[in-house]
C-alpha cells in the first residue's frame, strides 16, 4: 500500500499525561512518528499537537479514529491543504564566513541569532522541505550542532 | 462537606448505588479499607487474588448490566489486577477499578510498592486518573462511573495516593459530568438508516451478524422482535450467545474458528450482513478477503473506531444497537416482505441438515459435549454459564442451549485462562436465585483456584465442572494438527485430587467417569448449595470441531480430523 507522508493535528484538553496516551497509542501500534509538536492555544484550555507520520490512508484513517477515541482528545484533522512550517537553529564556528552564512539563511527566509565568542547560530523557518535544503547547503559551513522543530500546520 | 479522600471514594460508591465491590487490601490503599470497616452501605467480597477481583468484578458486571468494582493495592496488587483490566477492556465490560498508590511525595522514587499504575493501564483501560488532589475526587469518581457505562462501555482505571486518601476536601458529588471532549454518538444517522432498511428490503440471502453490542446495549429483546418481524436469519459471535433463543429457527448458531457449517456458509453466501454490536473479530472473519465475500456490509457500531477497521462497510452506522435498531424497526415494518426470503431460508435448512453440529459416542469414555448438552437438559435456564479458556470453552459456546442474554459469560477477546471461576462467583453475587455453572479444564482452573476460599467464605456456591481431559486441549489440539504431534508441555497427567482439594476449602468435590454419576453429582452439588468442584474423566484426544484453521477462510472448515 501507499505510504505517504501525512499531518495530524489533535486538539486535546491541556492535562497532564495527555501527550503520553497519544504517542502510546502510535507506538503501542507500531506507528512511527517523524516530527511532534506542541503547545498550548491561546485563551483556552486545549493544546494543539502537530504530528507527522507516514503510511496508507488506510492506517492513517484508523490512527484518526484511534484518536478520537481518547477521553482527553476535541478534534482531530488529517490536513490536505495546509501551510506547514519547519523551524531550525544550527551552531557553526566562527572561522567559517558570516556573510555567506547570512546570505544562505537569507534564502530560506533566516538569519544569524546569535554570535558567541567562538560559535554562531543561525536560524530559517520555512517548509520542511526546503529546512532540509537548507541543511544540506548548510553542511559546508561545518555545523556543530543542528536543532529541527517539528512541523506546525494551519489549514488554508 | 469537608472530609477525607477516603470517605470521599466511599461517599461515592454510595451514590452510584454500588451493592458490592471485590477487592484485596495493602498499604497503600488502607485509608480507603479503614472507611470499608465503618460503613454498612455496600458489600465487600475479599477475593484470593486481585486479579480474581477484577474476574468476579467482570462477572458481576455482565450478569447484572450494572458497573462492576474492583478495589486493589498498589505496586504487586495493581499488577496482578492488570489482566482482569486488559479482559475488561477487550470485551468492553463496564468497570471501575480503584488502586492505591504511594504518597505523592514518594511518587517517582522507587517506593516500596510503587509502580507507574497509570502508564501501565493507559493502553487497556477506557480511560484513567492519577489523583493528584483530594479536592478532584468526586469529579473524577463521578466521571469514572459516567464513562464505565457510557458509549462503548469498558474499564475505568482510578489510582489514588494514600495521602490523598488521608487529605480532608470539600466533597460534592452533585456536579453533571461534563465532558467537552467525550460525546458518544448514541443515535444513528437517519438518512443512512434509511439506506441500510433499502438494502436489506432489497437483499435475497440477508445476515443478521449479531456481537456481544447487543447484549451490553440492552437490545437482544429488540432484536428477537427484529428476527421475528422480517424473518432475517442471524448468526452469534461467541459474545452474542444468549441474543436469540437457542430455539428459534432463526438462529442459525456461532459463526467464526469453531463455528457451525451452517453458520460460517451463510456467512460465505449472504449477499447482505447486517452486524449489530460486532466487530469482525480475527476469529470471526478468518481470511479478510474472502470473508462475505459476495456481499455488502451494514456495520451499526458505538464505536466508530470498529467500523470499517477490519471490514470495509458499505452502509457505516454509528450509534448505540437499541436506537438504531427501533429505527429500523418503523422502516423495516413497511419495506421488507419477511415472505421473500423463503429460498434463503431452504439453503441454510440444508447447510444445517448437511453437517449439524455433532459429536459421536464412543467406548465408555464420557464426551465433553455430552457434558455440555447434560448440563444444558439438567439446568437449562436456570443455570448461569461461565467457562474458562480452551476446548471446554468452545464446547460450551457451541451446545450449551442458551435461552437469554447475561446468561453467557466468558472471556472472548483477551482469552484469559483462570476468568472463569473468579468471575461465575461475580455472577452468582449479582443473581443469587440461579445456579452459577463454571465450565472448566484442568488447566484453566488452577490458574484461579485459591478462590475456592472466597466462595466459601461469602456463601457463593459455584459449581466448577471440570472438563478433565489431562491436557492443555487446545494447545494439544494444535500441537496435534499443526505441529506433527509434538505435545510440547501439554502433558497435564500429573494432577492435585480434585475431590480432596474441594474439601479442603469446605466445598464438596466429585470424580465422574460414567453419565450416572455425572447426573448424580451435579444433582448434590445444586441441592448442597455450597461450592463444588466436578471432576470429570472425558475423552482424551477429543478435538473442537469444526475448526477453520487460523488465517483460513470461513468457507474452508475441517469438519473431522482422522488421526493419521
Amino acid at each position: 500500500m501507499e505510504q505517504a507522508r501525512r499531518v495530524i493535528s489533535v486538539i486535546v484538553l491541556n492535562e497532564a499525561s495527555v501527550l503520553s496516551r497519544i504517542a502510546g497509542l502510535f507506538s503501542g501500534r507500531g506507528y512511527n512518528i517523524e516530527s511532534l509538536t506542541v503547545a498550548p492555544i491561546p485563551d483556552s484550555k486545549y493544546s494543539r499537537i502537530t504530528i507527522v507520520t507516514a503510511g496508507s490512508i488506510k492506517v492513517v484513517e484508523q490512527i484518526i479514529k484511534q484518536l478520537h477515541k481518547l477521553i482527553p482528545v476535541l478534534k482531530v484533522y488529517e490536513h490536505a491543504d495546509l501551510v506547514e512550517k519547519e523551524m531550525a537553529m544550527v551552531k557553526i564556528p566562527l572561522s567559517e564566513s558570516l556573510s555567506d552564512i547570512e546570505a544562505l539563511a537569507h534564502a530560506y527566509n533566516g538569519r544569524i541569532v546569535n554570535v558567541g565568542s567562538d560559535t554562531l547560530i543561525v536560524m530559517v523557518a520555512d517548509e520542511p522541505m526546503r529546512v532540509g535544503h537548507f541543511l544540506e547547503a548548510i553542511k559546508r559551513f561545518h555545523p556543530k550542532e543542528i536543532v529541527r522543530s517539528g512541523s506546525v500546520a494551519m489549514e488554508r | 462537606m469537608q472530609i477525607s479522600g477516603a470517605q470521599m471514594v466511599i461517599e461515592a460508591l454510595i451514590a452510584e448505588e454500588v451493592e458490592v465491590i471485590f477487592g484485596y487490601p495493602g498499604g497503600a490503599i488502607m485509608n480507603v479499607y479503614d472507611a470499608i470497616y465503618q460503613q454498612s452501605s455496600f458489600q465487600h467480597v475479599l477475593t484470593r487474588h486481585e486479579q480474581a477481583a477484577v474476574h468476579a468484578a467482570e462477572g458481576y458486571a455482565k450478569a447484572s448490566g450494572k458497573v462492576g468494582v474492583a478495589m486493589i493495592t498498589s505496586g504487586p496488587g495493581f499488577t496482578n489486577a492488570i489482566t482482569g483490566i486488559a479482559d475488561a477492556y477487550m470485551d468492553s465490560i463496564p468497570l471501575v477499578v480503584i488502586s492505591g498508590q504511594v504518597p505523592m511525595s514518594l511518587i517517582g522514587t522507587d517506593a516500596f510498592q510503587e509502580i507507574d499504575a497509570v502508564g501501565i493501564s493507559r493502553p487497556c483501560t477506557k480511560h484513567n486518573y492519577l489523583v493528584t488532589d483530594a479536592k478532584d475526587l468526586a469529579r473524577i469518581l463521578k466521571e469514572a462511573f459516567y464513562l464505565a457505562r457510557t458509549g462503548r462501555p469498558g474499564p475505568v482505571h482510578v489510582d489514588i495516593p494514600k495521602d490523598v486518601t488521608a487529605q480532608i476536601a470539600s466533597f460534592d458529588y452533585s456536579k453533571e459530568v461534563e465532558l467537552e471532549t467525550y460525546k458518544p454518538t448514541v443515535k444513528g444517522n437517519m438518512r443512512q438508516i434509511k439506506k441500510a432498511v433499502e438494502a436489506i428490503a432489497n437483499a435475497k440471502r440477508p445476515l443478521l451478524y449479531l456481537g456481544g453490542g447487543v447484549i451490553s446495549s440492552g437490545a437482544a429483546e429488540l432484536v428477537r422482535e427484529f428476527v421475528q418481524m422480517t424473518q432475517i436469519p442471524a448468526v452469534e459471535t461467541f459474545m452474542a450467545r444468549g441474543t436469540l433463543h437457542h430455539a428459534d429457527p432463526l438462529l442459525i448458531s456461532m459463526l467464526g474458528m469453531h463455528g457451525s457449517y451452517a453458520a460460517n456458509m451463510a456467512m460465505s453466501e449472504t449477499d447482505l450482513v447486517i452486524g449489530l454490536g460486532a466487530r469482525f473479530d480475527d476469529r470471526v472473519t478468518g481470511k479478510l478477503s474472502e470473508f462475505a465475500k459476495n456481499a455488502q456490509i451494514i456495520h451499526v457500531d458505538i464505536d466508530p473506531a470498529s467500523i470499517s477497521k477490519l471490514v470495509n462497510a458499505h452502509f457505516p452506522i454509528v450509534g448505540d444497537v437499541k436506537n438504531v435498531v427501533e429505527s429500523m424497526m418503523v422502516l423495516a415494518k413497511e419495506q421488507v416482505d419477511p415472505l421473500r426470503y423463503g429460498p434463503w431460508h431452504n439453503t441454510i435448512a440444508h447447510f444445517n441438515k448437511l453437517h449439524p453440529l455433532s459429536y459421536t459416542e464412543e467406548g465408555d469414555r464420557l464426551k465433553p459435549q455430552w457434558v455440555v448438552e447434560r448440563i444444558g437438559q439438567l439446568l437449562g435456564d436456570d443455570a448461569n454459564i461461565s467457562t474458562d479458556v480452551g476446548q471446554h470453552q468452545m464446547w460450551t459456546a457451541q451446545f450449551y442451549p442458551f435461552s437469554r442474554p447475561r446468561q453467557w459469560n466468558s472471556s472472548g477477546g483477551l482469552g484469559t485462562m483462570g476468568y472463569g471461576f473468579p468471575a461465575a462467583i461475580g455472577v452468582k453475587r449479582a443473581d443469587m436465585e440461579r445456579v452459577s455453572v463454571n465450565i472448566t479444564g484442568d488447566g484453566s482452573i488452577l490458574m484461579n483456584i485459591q478462590e475456592l476460599m472466597t466462595a466459601v467464605e461469602y456463601k457463593l456456591p459455584v459449581i466448577n465442572v471440570i472438563l478433565n481431559n489431562n491436557f492443555l486441549g487446545m494447545v494439544r489440539q494444535w500441537q496435534t494438527m499443526f505441529y506433527d504431534k509434538r505435545h510440547s508441555q501439554t502433558d497435564l497427567s500429573i494432577q492435585p485430587d480434585f475431590v480432596k482439594l474441594a474439601e479442603s476449602f469446605g466445598g464438596v468435590g466429585y470424580r465422574v467417569t460414567t453419565k450416572e454419576e455425572f447426573d448424580a453429582a451435579l444433582k448434590d452439588a445444586v441441592e448442597k448449595n455450597v461450592v463444588a468442584i466436578i471432576d470429570v474423566v472425558v475423552a482424551r484426544f477429543e478435538n473442537v470441531l469444526p475448526m477453520v484453521p487460523a488465517g483460513g477462510s470461513l468457507f474452508n472448515m475441517m469438519l473431522e480430523y482422522k488421526d493419521k
